[in-house]
């Protein structure tokens, strides 16, 4: 069970006061030096936050000028061979650049305050695991401006595109994704050292809130899968420029083996970005809904659970391929299982909010544009699982909607929704109501807008990643371009809202800030001290 | 009041979605196409029936949630009940999932199973991409030839209207017989493609040096139109599939007229191997080839793309008298591990021969030699 009713008491007997007497208060660093060498897990989360923002709205300006040029039919803004380098940098920059480090920022963030550790268990690491992010992603984006641009094959980056017949800067893409790799597997193995090592007395493991034990889960699935990852860059690195075939049919090798490889780093990687946003969600539900989350054991369960399919799935991408039937059943019936567990987590909430006392503050609006529209992403999932019908889907614009409804009103909007619903207990002070408002309903709208239509000029028969297309699918394309500037510009109230409070704007807060929170991190006060749990609470 | 109008957006919305998806059912601009296969008809029927199923599944959790959301408000004096597990309908909706799964997997796999049953056929094709064209083989008929795209740049560039069938149209399109089941072999020389054809639900890779199988049996005559489906480069959305289907007894006739004019040009081709061409008429052919086959990557200008495509402008190759066969060579034979492919079949000598000519005489380059068929085949055929 989760912490919610279970009592909680400082072993000094100050659970609620200001236990930071000055004797615990230690100096905060000032200036530059502070963000350079800092071991705070609060700071390191800070950082990753920032930066994954930053990443976010860059990779967001490479989707305007995909859509910028897919406004009309015909070439106008830009030319093929850059239109590909956007798409590749675009999908790049969102996955590995914005969405894996605001979710290892939020586990920076919340963890050790959820289980009531005093920081994270490798705090240089940390630091360290942070600090190599932004070069990575400078390797990458400084090898668009390299003669010939930057990497143009997509993200997924198929032999022999990426080997063969790839320009040179093919060599800082597989620098900078190795580097982002290790950033990853540092960060995962920090997490669940924590989480193993560091739970205060009487944190039993089915005690520990969802989001914990969700990133628990995802960071076995980061060990797991990143080294694979490194492994698939690596032979392409030696293909292109060493002599060696792995992808090359022509020296014993086979192209399609490139694609098992990455897809079997690829399809877990898509749960490294939606669990932890399950637990995300799994928070805010109960508190809006002032009654405890449904079902918390099958929840853990259910995650597990997806964890494990995940890696028996991958070839679900590679159904035209040219599989043998029976390997095309087998990932078929596979793929279609993880629909059950999904479908329990998205019960579980709705079961959550039924009966409850509900309220729909910033948090809780963008939780249930969550549930709802990821679940529209979840089942065009699983018309996509079936191999036939996937046939008529694969590569086309409705692949893209349904893994943009997963990713951005999934995973993103449930970054959105944590950012709303821990600010506060971060800053200290409520973030300005009015812009969040502005901000969910224009990201509301225009998202869907966006990414809607791509369902039906995708079923019309739209490929992806073309910078030019046939006239039938003109009038589509424009309303998905008007959806994505109006998208991309509501991104900027988000921007204007998280400067205001940084700054210290807006009402203070209690501690406990939604009046249904619970958990250890609405124990402690508001905004949380530089330093907390130095003396480990027990729970009871 | 805030709420109010929170609760009618998403309600709207989502009422919104399933009125869309209503109409995406009749409209085929909206929806996938049934085809003209039967294969593709059964695609069709599968794809519609996950959708109504996935229409029934949001519609009822959906209901539930906003059901919830109207009647159990805190602003309406609702109180939390205290119930969070119900081991009963846990189990319930683990199972009812699993069920409903299995009726889906089982018509999927019977037509899946149909699907990848190439055998016995009655004529094979063998496709072949490459950046960014299709090849095609009548294994069975002394008759091959590539496919590529026939819109004109200055649509693609805007300064000339748009046509009904722009980018979804090519030089010659594929041709096979109704009522047939016709096999696709399909390869590729360079990177992978897909070659699809919505209206046969066939969409299958074409991976270098291994050889995919798929096929079709088109019901009615007709011209189907589809596109390369795999990212494969510069121009992956510049390589469209057009197939015509036409009855048995006319595909016949088409294919032997195709035998003899196969035949034909390669007369042709040896009769002018004992010709000379002017530089004049060099010069005008060698354009009309460059601006079909070289243009996609060298550019119009013969610059290239620095750092993608190298520049023929001023480049040693193209002005050294002393490359001459170098220069051939390469058109003729491609270059290993890079995009430049072979154009040997492709081009007829005297085709290469011109292009060659054209390519050491423009933008500059004006070295004033001629290359004759005669030099090309002497390269080609080690004469």
């Amino acid at each position: 069970m989760s912490t919610s009713t279970d009592t909680i008491s400082q072993p000094d007997g100050s659970a609620h006061d200001d236990h930071h007497d000055d004797h615990h208060e230690h100096h905060i660093p000032k200036g530059i030096t502070r963000w350079l060498f800092t071991t705070n897990h609060k700071d390191i989360g800070t950082l990753y936050l920032w930066f994954a923002f930053i990443m976010f709205l860059i990779g967001g300006a490479m989707a305007m000028v995909i859509r910028a040029e897919l406004f009309q039919p015909g070439l106008q803004i830009v030319e093929p061979n850059f239109f590909n380098q956007m798409t590749t940098v675009h999908g790049l920059i969102m996955v590995f650049g914005a969405v894996m480090p605001a979710f290892t920022g939020l586990a920076n963030w919340l963890v050790p305050m959820m289980i009531g550790a005093p920081d994270m268990a490798l705090p240089r690491m940390n630091n360290w695991s942070f600090w190599i992010l932004p070069f990575a992603f400078l390797i990458l984006l400084s090898s668009l401006f390299m003669e010939g641009g930057g990497p143009a094959f997509g993200w997924t980056f198929y032999a022999p595109l990426s080997t063969t017949y790839s320009g040179d800067s093919t060599a800082l893409f597989v620098f900078s994704v190795h580097i982002m790799g290790i950033s990853s597997i540092m960060g995962a193995i920090n997490v669940v050292v924590t989480i193993l090592n560091m739970r205060a007395p009487g944190m039993t493991y089915m005690k520990m809130p969802l989001f914990v034990w969700t990133w628990l889960i995802t960071a076995f699935l980061l060990i797991a899968v990143m080294p694979v990852l490194a492994g698939a860059v690596t032979m392409v690195l030696t293909d292109k420029f060493f002599g060696t075939s792995f992808f090359d049919a022509a020296g014993g090798g086979d192209p399609v083996l490139f694609q098992h490889i990455f897809w079997f780093f690829g399809h877990p990687e898509v749960y490294i970005m939606i669990l932890p946003a399950f637990g995300i969600i799994s928070a805010i539900v109960p508190t809006f809904s002032r009654k405890k989350l449904f079902g918390y054991a099958s929840m853990v369960y259910a995650t597990a659970s997806i964890a494990l399919l995940s890696f028996i799935v991958w070839a679900h991408h590679m159904f035209t391929t040219g599989m043998p039937v029976a390997a095309e059943m087998f990932f078929m019936f596979a793929t279609m299982l993880i629909s059950v567990p999904t479908g329990v987590k998205v019960f579980n909430w709705v079961a959550t909010m039924w009966r409850g006392s509900l309220s729909f503050e910033v948090p809780m609006m963008f939780a249930i544009a969550f549930i709802v529209l990821f679940t529209i992403g979840g089942l065009s999932g699983l018309m996509l699982a079936i191999t036939p019908a996937d046939f008529q889907y694969h590569d086309t614009y409705f692949v893209v909607a349904h893994f943009h409804y997963v990713l951005v009103t999934g995973a993103v909007f449930s970054i959105m929704a944590a950012v709303y619903y821990w600010l506060p207990k971060w800053t200290g002070r409520m973030f300005d109501i009015t812009l969040a408002k502005w901000h969910f309903w224009c990201s509301l709208v225009s998202v869907n807008v966006l990414f809607f239509p791509m369902h039906f000029v995708g079923l019309a028969g739209m490929p992806r990643r073309i910078p030019d297309y046939a006239l039938q699918f003109a009038d589509f394309n424009k309303w998905i371009s008007v959806g994505g500037f109006a998208f991309g510009l509501s991104q900027l109230i988000f921007l204007v809202l998280l400067i205001k409070a940084c700054r210290h704007q807006g009402e203070k807060v209690s501690d406990q800030v939604w009046d249904g929170a619970e958990g250890l991190e609405w124990e402690i006060p508001s905004p949380a001290p530089y330093h907390t749990f130095e003396t480990p609470p027990v729970i009871k | 009041m805030k709420r109010i109008s929170f609760l009618l957006g998403t309600l709207l919305s989502s009422t919104g979605f399933s009125v869309l998806a209503q109409t995406a059912a009749e409209r085929s601009d909206l929806n996938m196409r049934p085809g003209v296969t039967d294969i593709s008809n059964q695609v069709y029927g599968l794809h519609m029936l996950m959708f109504w199923i996935c229409v029934v599944i949001a519609v009822l959790v959906f209901g539930v949630m906003f059901y919830s959301m109207i009647r159990h408000r805190k602003s309406k004096g609702a109180k939390p009940a205290h119930f969070h597990e119900n081991v009963k309908v846990e189990i319930a909706w683990t199972v009812v999932p699993f069920l409903i799964l299995i009726g889906m997997a089982w018509p999927a796999a019977t037509t899946l199973i149909e699907m990848e049953d190439a055998s016995k056929a009655d004529i094979t094709v063998l496709v072949t991409g490459s950046q960014w064209k299709w090849h095609y083989k009548y294994m069975d008929n002394d008759v091959e030839y590539f496919s590529v795209l026939a819109t004109q740049q200055e649509q693609i560039k805007n300064r000339f209207v748009k046509g009904e069938n722009y980018l979804l149209e090519v030089d010659r399109p594929l041709v096979i017989p109704t009522g047939k089941k016709v096999r696709f072999l399909i390869t590729s020389d360079d990177v992978i493609h897909s070659w699809w054809v919505p209206d046969f639900a066939v969409k299958k890779d074409a991976n270098p040096g291994f050889i995919n199988e798929a096929w079709t049996n088109v019901n009615e005559p007709g011209v189907y139109r589809g596109q390369c489906a795999e990212l494969c480069g510069k121009d992956h959305g510049f390589m469209p599939v057009v197939v015509i289907a036409k009855e048995p007894a006319e595909y016949e006739a088409w294919i032997i007229e195709q035998q003899a004019i196969a035949q034909r040009a390669k007369a042709e081709e040896q009769r002018l191997l004992a010709m000379n061409m002017s530089m004049e008429e060099l010069m005008t052919q060698g354009q009309q080839v460059y601006n079909r086959v070289c243009l996609a990557c060298h550019q119009g200008n013969g610059e290239g793309l620095p750092g993608v495509f190298p520049a023929l402008k001023g480049s040693a190759m193209a002005i050294e008298s002393d490359q001459i066969t170098a220069h051939i060579d390469i058109v003729v034979n491609g270059k290993a591990g890079t995009s430049m492919q072979s154009f040997s079949k492709q081009l007829t000598m005297s085709e290469i021969a011109a292009v060659v000519t054209f390519e050491r005489n423009a933008w500059g380059n004006n070295t004033g030699e001629m290359v004759q068929a005669k030099d090309v085949n002497a390269i080609m055929n080690g004469k």
